[in-house]
């Protein structure tokens, strides 16, 4: 059984729009290319706000809770937008017994915030990741997208104050 | 594409690497990335440019090398090994190739580290190029699959696995013939092949090392694999916590469809196969099959009762095999020098090796291939090089938080998957954590308790509830405000999830906390009888860092 369906128009002018319309079109606009979709979306706008499940519900002819429950079942997306600079701490088991606890507990006194959370000037988000697969070079953290290995938390301190100083 | 015209390119790749009277291989793993290797492969290429060397030295990024924790690593073609190298050093290697290595960067070969490991899945690691197809086919790479599309039928190619004797190294260790021939027989019209590459273990990299380091043989096992059960399509389910696998990947699948290996009419024959990349998206129990395939559907990844299997009722509701990486990157080199030559290699029931990501406190962290029935002692102490800092060995983790973690009595046991199993661990993934005096065990089975916590996807009760009730139990341990109904109500849980649990992640995750009352009990009496902690772990830790 075929109905009729017209594709709706995206949100806004934005052009990375074009971007989330060819993941879901090269997945034939089929359900299933669901999780692909919004990984396109967390890529080109950084997290998923309600406006963009919405889309993308409608687009692949899903409810919105199905949309919304993937979105939250899985921890790498985000319904929040990270702040200027993130720190992502490992806290897998090799880097766990080599000091991953410290390194966050580091954090938190710091910048009293836990993990999963942004600073009140949008600054810094910190976050936990399950495993970076970089456990020869434990314990790691990724600054912005680069992984530091053998970190200590003089290290970590180092590299908070240069992100507020340069900023601020 | 003819095995003739693959022949050919071999020819000329082997031919323009001979032209070369040097070579430097930079690893560009993702362990040595994070250590700055790209520049110094830059620096070489650099170099390299500025001496008038192009027709004379090729620099190569490469895949690992094994020792992670000693990177940026660079080998050259005479056989010299450096580690810790900085782009400042590439003047000093390149003016070392025609005499003595550079003494003091040189990382010796000649230690157990090296010497014992035994490469099957690793054999191009560190040597091929994995953004460039013609050196994998030019270390006869994708030959199997050209054997067995011209010279064999599909229930050969199952026989040949079968007699190999692998088994899943996933980790729960299903005979990798018996599934596959499960699914060759399964009745339906579309067959789907999946490569589990969701390494959700923490602690455990190989997959994504084989991966980045030789994509195309992991390619090169599902194209087999395919033939053999009658598939046409498959998927790659892959972390994308892995962006550089990820990329590896797409580029090893682009140029085998440039080549004709992979798409429609395979080297001429009937036979058709199309593979995709799925992402994962950060779920610990999507490495459950039954999960996976909800998960590669588009759906929260929730398991499902089995039977049906997903050999007889898999993705969208087809046939369907799933095998996991290092399998796949065993099946070339079985079907290259025969099923009988892997059985002979391990043990009686465990055949062939393993890669074990060796981490935690020891000396040589890294990626090491070992075959089966190797003791733990060998691992630990000989390749890994013991413990750092003068301290002693307390217990070995394997398999992550569906493992256990093996006191010093263990060590002499062979590590394969039956041992494993008796002394309360698995085999596993491969994730190889050696733990000193420094860590406390209560704390450790806290760790993964709240890992399979968090990880729980909420369907079944045993799972959802109990973990929460056992991670609470442990808190309290660890706070030393437990008492011992406590901990008696700690090993009922254990009991009930075991055996209630829907799927592999409840059903498991007891095991460390098992492992760890079994083997260490005086340190759960200290907690709770004592109230202290016998590593001085427990409740310090916020002290430590302010």
């Amino acid at each position: 059984m075929t109905t009729d369906f017209s594709k709706p128009t995206p949100p806004s002018a934005d052009k990375r729009w074009r971007l989330v319309d060819a993941t879901m079109r090269r997945l034939g606009n089929h359900s299933r290319g669901l999780i692909e979709t919004l990984h396109t979306v967390q890529e080109t706008f950084g997290y998923l706000d309600e406006e963009a499940l919405r889309y993308v519900a409608i687009s692949l002819r899903v409810p919105l809770s199905r949309a919304y429950g993937v979105a939250t079942f899985y921890h790498f997306f985000t319904l929040k937008p990270a702040g200027e600079h993130t720190c992502v701490v490992c806290m897998g088991t090799a880097c766990y017994i080599k000091g991953a606890p410290q390194l966050l507990s580091a954090l938190q006194h710091d910048l009293e915030i836990k993990p999963g959370e942004t600073t009140a000037d949008g600054k810094v988000s910190v976050l936990t990741a399950r495993c970076l697969g970089s456990c020869g070079l434990a314990p790691a953290v990724v600054y912005d997208h680069d992984v530091a290995g053998k970190v200590s938390p003089t290290d970590l301190r180092e590299r908070l104050k240069k992100w507020t100083r340069n900023d601020s | 594409m003819t095995p003739e015209e693959l022949e050919q390119i071999a020819e000329e790749e082997r031919g323009t690497q001979a032209q070369f009277l040097h070579r430097v291989n930079v690893c560009l793993a993702a362990g040595c990335i994070s250590c700055q290797s790209q520049s110094v492969k830059d620096a070489f290429d650099k170099e390299i440019a500025n001496r008038g060397w192009q027709r004379k030295c090729q620099s190569k990024g490469v895949g690992c090398m094994g020792l992670c924790a000693e990177g940026p690593l660079v080998s050259t073609a005479q056989g010299a090994l450096y580690q810790h190298v900085t782009a400042a050093d590439a003047g000093e290697i390149l003016d070392a190739l025609d005499s003595e290595p550079v003494s003091r960067l040189v990382c010796r070969t000649d230690v157990p580290f090296f010497q014992r490991q035994k490469k099957i899945v690793l054999e191009n690691s560190g040597l091929v190029d994995p953004e460039r197809i013609e050196e994998y086919v030019g270390s006869s790479g994708y030959g199997a699959l050209m054997r067995v599309l011209t010279e064999m039928t599909p229930p050969e190619v199952v026989q040949e696995v079968v007699k190999s004797g692998l088994r899943g190294r996933g980790g729960a260790g299903y005979p990798t013939g018996l599934k596959w021939s499960t699914v060759a027989k399964a009745a339906g019209q579309h067959k789907y092949i999946i490569c589990n590459a969701d390494e959700g273990d923490p602690g455990a990299f190989m997959d994504r090392s084989v991966l980045e380091s030789d994509p195309h043989r992991v390619l090169e096992g599902m194209l087999i694999a395919a033939f053999a059960v009658g598939a046409s399509e498959g998927y790659i389910y892959v972390r994308a916590e892995y962006p550089l696998a990820i990329k590896r990947l797409r580029t090893a699948i682009r140029q085998a469809e440039r080549l004709g290996l992979l798409g429609s009419s395979i080297c001429g024959t009937r036979f058709s196969f199309h593979v995709d990349l799925r992402l994962g998206a950060g779920a610990f129990v999507c490495g459950e099959e039954t999960a996976l395939i909800a998960s590669v559907e588009g759906k929260r990844g929730t398991p499902r009762p089995r039977p049906p299997y997903p050999a007889q009722q898999g993705l969208f509701g087809e046939p369907t095999l799933i095998n996991n990486v290092e399998t796949y990157a065993n099946i070339a080199p079985i079907i290259r020098h025969g099923g009988e030559w892997y059985s002979q290699i391990g043990t009686e029931k465990s055949k062939g090796t393993k890669v074990f990501a060796l981490a935690g406190r020891v000396l040589n962290t890294g990626l090491v291939e070992v075959p089966m029935g190797i003791s733990l002692r060998d691992i630990v102490f000989e390749i890994g090089g013991g413990i750092p800092e003068g301290r002693c060995f307390k217990a070995v983790q394997t398999g992550g938080p569906s493992g256990g973690c093996l006191p010093a009595e263990f060590l002499d046991m062979p590590v394969d998957y039956e041992s494993l199993a008796k002394a309360g661990s698995i085999m596993g993934s491969g994730g190889m954590i050696v733990m000193d005096e420094t860590s406390c065990m209560v704390d450790v089975a806290k760790y993964f308790m709240d890992f399979c916590m968090t990880e729980s996807c909420g369907k079944c009760v045993p799972c959802r509830v109990g973990t929460y009730q056992m991670n609470e139990l442990l808190a309290r341990i660890t706070e030393r405000t437990a008492t011992p109904p406590d901990l008696a109500m700690l090993e009922e849980l254990c009991d009930l999830l075991r055996n209630t649990s829907l799927c592999g992640l409840g059903q498991s995750a007891p095991n460390p906390v098992m492992s760890t009352l079994r083997y260490f009990a005086d340190e759960y009496k200290a907690h709770v009888e004592e109230k202290r902690c016998p590593a001085g772990v427990c409740g310090n830790q916020a002290e430590e860092a302010s």
